[in-house]
């Protein structure tokens, strides 16, 4: 039985407000919490695969060419290795997020530096390790490779439907009272999810079955069967715990399809794990940016022209690019705008979704620029902001949907004590550390996607959620659980929520933030089919029906729901799709950030000393994952503020620093408290659960509120991201003496 | 191959392994306990992290044949999911982790941690050297920042410790 919707229209009956049961946005513990913190749950390596063999993958070292020799015989010498793969069909490169199909193919062409080129399999892991580190490869290199983005001899091109040019920004920036027009450079990001991509390959006659850690099932599974040429009928993969992902498993990654070919050849299950080093190098990067930012605004500060133009990179041939200018179509007015990206063609790891792919360094970037323009017209850096909030969209004839951006903004000023920060920059001295105070406003785009879910009410009177859909972190256990709950009337211990199996019902994957409000929206929907039988069962109206503690009956809840099944189960398959609602009406999801910063006047060393963030994304459907998803992002911007910079080897594109002692993310000293505030909201036009994204909007634009709060202490802008010691050490008041 | 016994959890096991095996694979690969994780292999993340002889170690980073005889604790040996630490309770109920990757590590090296402190060990931003060590808010990040964890559950890894440690004093 089927429960579909197109969201067409938007959905104002705030259904799950009217539950009894109550457990939708309260801060209920994680069903899974349980088995995560005592090293039970399964994640990709940790199956108990009887036979199982290992394979590690070796990695190109040169950056453009074609690999011309294995030494496959030297090492095959050795009765423990099982195989030398070099076929076709090993990646190139990762899929892109929702490519559903296979992505370049073959390793004998070598396009990047670390590129995957071939896999050796042996009985142990460390058999293989040393293997792969002994096998030698030949090439023959090509010497026209491009490394450097800003090099005037790397080619680029411009996404045709990316690019807008409105009004006459260079006539509004000669016209107007004050303007900023200043370029900023954000390094590349590694998503750095703390478990490894791994897959585990295992073949009974045509079936593949593959255990891995990935987060988008419903389109890695079209990616394998592409790559591996073979039915997707005849795959079933399994992720039913992901150690994070942050973008980096989104699409298929070259473990999985090494592993599947490998296991055929060999007829045993092969097991392969990318070493951190190749997790670096081998699964996606997000691209370094370049944005010069122009913001021209009369007297008022009212914004008269917006430009935002961006120079971003990927390797030849990928359609993906860093979206930088995402927010910046919707969130600031301005009647002359120019916007557009650029993407250089580079011999460098692949660029692909990192959390918030777009904002994450877009915001940061223009929320710099607000606060730059703040000063110069010399008024407040959040009044300014709102006197930016545009009534109309700024390039199109669509409406808002929920937009709570001014309210983040005051909530955000009265809970930090806004009012009290000394706005002259190096003015607020404690001892050696120079203090000071910063905010940014937050944006990112909401996205509703197609998803499926089965939920069945059993005879017990019990319930079982299926999807394969994922909990990378995000805590979907938690919320379908929930929503089941609410709209069953049933206690937490009595829904079971069953994750990452392509068995089940296709959910909308985890990515892009969509994926609690589509696949809750899933849940929602069968759950209504099963209320709509059990009324008829009652001779009731559905709603009418009241439902409770596992009992139902119509005003209150009276019968238990075992007796009113007598025996029987019933079960329906949610069936959610994007529609009108998300053409017609703008949909995003806004916030702010405000931060105390203490910057070291001798060594220029930077402290976060406080930071909050209040944050709108519609109804919030479990208060406690809901906020450790923007502390999530607000300690990403954080690590994008101070420390976090893919360094690559402009000689041959390599990544310098691909570890996690070189590539510097924020540990636990680096964070302080950090007070996040859910504010109450609905956006009917978001999804019939009144829910938005919330996953990836803590990053945006929080590295800005902590830059800004550099400047605040300092007096020093730093443009060229992260704000290491080093930038910061020049201009520090006391070097100056 | 090495031959070499490691009591795990208070349980003696034989194993025969390659001397390249670390102590981390031995507990992965060959003795079947998971619940310790590996993050990078190279002792920068402390996913690996466990109690040998008392002490919290980078298991990544030790061989497991220099174990002969050593007293091993790891997640499993905390825990089960029907009869959780006292620590493993406070990180469900503060959300401390969310992938959950980190998260054995965590726990194995609070658990030692707090004995550290206890017996008076400074850290960095200790005031005094000597001194008996509260575990303060910035006491219990900097002794645990040798724990990455990517999702950023640190203000609340912190807030679970905090009360963890409180309720044993
Ligand atoms: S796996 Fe041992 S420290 Fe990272
Ligand atoms: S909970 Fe995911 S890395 Fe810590």
């Amino acid at each position: 039985m089927n429960a579909h919707r197109k969201m067409d229209k938007p959905d104002t009956r705030n259904r799950l407000d009217d539950m009894s049961q109550g457990l939708v946005g309260t801060a209920m513990d994680r069903p899974d919490g349980p088995l995560k913190v005592s090293g039970q749950a399964t994640y990709a390596h940790e199956w108990e695969v009887p036979d199982m063999v290992h394979g590690v993958l070796v990695r190109a070292t040169i950056s453009k060419g074609r690999v011309t020799d294995v030494a496959s015989d030297e090492i095959l010498a050795d009765d423990a290795i099982h195989a030398v793969i070099t076929d076709d069909r090993l990646l190139r490169r990762p899929a892109q997020g929702g490519a559903n199909e296979a992505p370049p193919q073959g390793s004998k062409q070598v396009d990047y530096f670390g590129q995957p080129i071939a896999l050796v399999v042996a009985d142990t892991f460390e058999q293989a390790r040393h293997a792969a580190n002994n096998l030698k490869i030949g090439y023959e290199t090509e010497g026209n490779a491009a490394f450097d983005p800003e090099a005037a001899a790397t080619e680029t091109d411009k996404p045709e439907d990316d690019q807008l040019d409105q009004g006459d920004l260079d006539q509004a920036m000669r016209n107007a009272a004050f303007t900023v027009d200043q370029v900023y450079r954000t390094p590349g990001h590694n998503s750095a999810a703390m478990e490894p991509h791994c897959a585990i390959a295992s073949w009974e006659g045509d079936k593949l079955t593959l255990r891995g850690s990935y987060q988008m099932l419903n389109f890695n599974i079209n990616e394998l069967a592409d790559a591996l040429h073979i039915s997707a009928d005849n795959i079933r993969m399994l992720s039913p715990f992901v150690g994070g992902g942050f973008g980096s498993k989104l699409g298929l990654s070259p473990e999985a399809v090494a592993a599947a070919i490998a296991a055929k050849e060999i007829g045993l299950p092969v097991c392969v794990t990318l070493s951190r080093q190749q997790v670096f190098e081998t699964t996606m990067r997000r691209s370094e940016t370049h944005q010069h930012v122009r913001l021209s605004c009369g007297e008022d500060g009212v914004l008269t022209g917006l430009g935002h133009e961006c120079l971003v990179s990927n390797l030849p041939g990928e359609e993906f690019y860093e979206p930088v200018t995402q927010a910046t179509h919707f969130l600031y007015g301005g009647k002359n705008r120019k916007l557009g990206i650029e993407v250089a063609r580079l011999n460098r790891t692949c660029g692909g979704s990192v959390r918030a792919p777009g904002e994450a360094v877009g915001m940061q970037v223009l929320e710099n620029a607000m606060d730059e323009l703040a000063e110069a017209a010399g008024i407040d850096p959040v009044e300014l902001r709102k006197r930016n909030i545009p009534e109309q969209h700024p390039e199109k004839d669509i409406p808002y949907s929920s937009r709570r951006f001014t309210e983040a903004l005051d909530e955000g000023a009265k809970r930090f004590g806004w009012d009290k920060r000394n706005a002259k920059p190096g003015n607020l001295r404690e001892g050696d550390w120079l203090i000071g105070h910063g905010m940014a406003g937050a944006a990112r785009i909401n996205i509703l996607s197609e998803a499926k879910a089965k939920v069945t009410l059993l005879a017990n009177g019990s319930a079982v959620v299926e999807t394969d859909m994922t909990d990378i972190g995000t805590g979907t256990y938690a919320i379908l659980t929930q929503i089941a709950c609410d709209m069953l009337g049933l206690p937490a211990d009595k829904v079971e929520t069953k994750l990452g199996d392509t068995d089940f019902p296709a959910g909308p994957g985890s990515g892009g933030s969509w994926g609690a409000s589509s696949s809750g929206s899933a849940v929602f929907l069968a759950c209504e089919e099963i209320r709509r039988k059990l009324a008829d069962k009652l001779g009731s109206d559905e709603r009418d029906l009241e439902l409770a503690d596992g009992k139902a009956g119509t005003g209150e809840p009276a019968q238990s729901l075992a007796v009113i099944l007598d025996g029987e189960e019933i079960s329906a398959i949610g069936h959610i799709e994007p529609g009108k609602t998300l053409e017609d009406w703008q949909q995003a999801t806004y916030g702010s950030y405000f931060a105390e910063v203490a910057v070291n006047a001798i060594t220029g060393e930077t402290r976060v000393k406080r930071m909050l963030g209040v944050f709108g994304a519609g109804r919030i459907l479990n208060e406690k994952t809901a906020t450790s998803q923007c502390y999530g992002g607000m300690i990403w911007g954080i690590g994008s503020a101070l420390t976090e910079e893919l360094a690559f080897d402009n000689r041959d594109g390599h990544i310098v620093n691909h570890d996690l002692a070189e590539y510097h993310i924020p540990v636990n000293l680096d964070v302080p408290q950090i007070e996040v505030v859910l504010l109450k909201e609905r956006d009917e036009f978001a999804s019939p659960i009144q829910a938005k994204g919330i996953g990836e909007l803590g990053i945006c634009g929080a590295a800005a509120a902590v830059t800004n709060a550099i400047y605040n202490a300092t007096g020093i802008r730093v443009r060229d991201y992260p704000a290491t010691l080093d930038k910061l050490l020049e201009g520090l008041p006391d070097q100056q003496q | 191959m090495e031959s070499t016994e490691l009591v795990v959890n208070g349980k003696a096991h034989k194993l025969e392994a390659d001397s390249r095996v670390t102590l981390l694979d031995a507990l992965r690969n060959h003795l079947g306990l998971t619940g310790t994780k590996k993050g990078c292999d190279h002792g920068q993340c402390g996913a690996c992290t466990v109690i040998v002889e008392g002490r919290r170690v980078n298991s990544c980073l030790t061989l497991a044949c220099m174990h002969d005889g050593d007293e091993i604790t790891t997640i499993e040996g905390i825990g089960q999911p029907y009869n959780l630490s006292a620590l493993q309770s406070a990180f469900v109920a503060h959300d401390g982790f969310q992938c959950g990757y980190c998260t054995p590590g965590q726990i194995c090296s609070a658990t030692a941690m707090i004995e550290e402190a206890r017996a008076g060990w400074p850290s960095f931003v200790s005031d005094d050297l000597d001194g008996p060590a509260e575990l303060s808010d910035e006491e219990i990040s900097e002794r645990m920042s040798g724990n990455l964890c990517r999702c950023a559950a640190y203000p609340n890894i912190v807030n679970a410790i905090r009360q963890a440690a409180g309720e044993q004093s």
